[in-house]
């Protein structure tokens, strides 16, 4: 369907790594939101969202759970710690590596259709 | 249903883990998803605010048919102008805490926008109470 994209598709059009959740590659998103301010991140209303940030903790993790956020994708070559795939497990989320900036990432993404939330 | 919580200033590794368990409680009572989130979400940045700010407090939330509220008591510095904490994009918030993601200002308005009761008194040197209901049985839109 135009404007959603599988998470396998943004793996390969972000040629970025995942680091758990790979057995749902197949949830779809909608929408994206890019910011590495959580507080920001918890005023979003929309469903089937994907989160870009440069904030790899714990916290970002608790926040996408709170915001039902089911794929997180860690721009700037951020690592992902075993705190938060732990936390992402219990949750079943998918957490993506990846190594660009976050404006080419969100502006990859972009140029595939996922939408802004605003 | 009745549950209470302790939340340790500082403690931003287990910050958020009574929202988390508060989610799983009621998704298990088959709420509304985005009633839950509407919860949740009010609930995660009140937690994350005892801990990016008081020394220590309790929750207690408790769950009826009709409604869940959320009771947040603090030990703490206590906030001296609350019409001044409501405002967006006003923080007192430590480098840690805006390290962690949060300490921009959007916490008090978002949980009230979040609420369908909001319920907040302060007193300087002592500590914080809010009070945060959620009602369940109001058709989201």
């Amino acid at each position: 369907m135009p404007g959603k994209m599988k998470l396998n598709q943004v793996i390969e059009v972000l040629q970025a790594k995942v680091v758990c959740g790979s057995e749902l590659l197949n949830t779809e998103v909608e929408f994206a939101f890019a910011s590495d301010l959580m507080s920001d991140v918890l005023t979003i209303q929309a469903d089937n969202l994907l989160l870009i940030t440069g904030l790899a903790n714990v916290q970002a993790v608790r926040t996408a759970e709170m915001s039902d956020i089911s794929a997180i994708v860690f721009v700037r070559n951020k690592k992902v710690n075993d705190d938060m795939i732990e936390l992402a497990e219990e949750n079943g989320m998918v957490l993506i590596e990846c190594a660009s900036s976050m404006f080419k990432a969100a502006g990859q993404l972009f140029a595939q259709g996922l939408k802004p939330v605003y | 249903m009745h549950f209470e919580y302790k939340v340790q200033g500082g403690d931003f590794a287990r910050a958020g883990l009574a929202s988390s368990q508060v989610k799983k409680v009621l998704k298990q009572l088959n709420v509304d998803a985005k009633l839950i989130k509407r919860v949740v979400v009010a609930m995660y940045e009140a937690e994350v605010n005892v801990v990016a700010h008081a020394y220590q407090g309790t929750i207690n939330v408790d769950i009826d048919t009709e409604r869940i509220v959320m009771a947040f008591s603090d030990h703490g510095p206590g906030i001296p102008d609350i019409p001044l904490a409501m405002q967006r994009g006003y923080s007192t918030a430590s480098p840690v805490v805006r390290e962690m993601g949060f300490g921009a200002g959007m916490g008090l308005p978002n949980i009230q926008s979040n609420a369908d009761e909001f319920k907040i008194t302060s007193v300087v040197g002592k500590g914080t109470n809010l009070e945060i209901i959620v009602y369940l049985n109001v058709p989201q839109e």
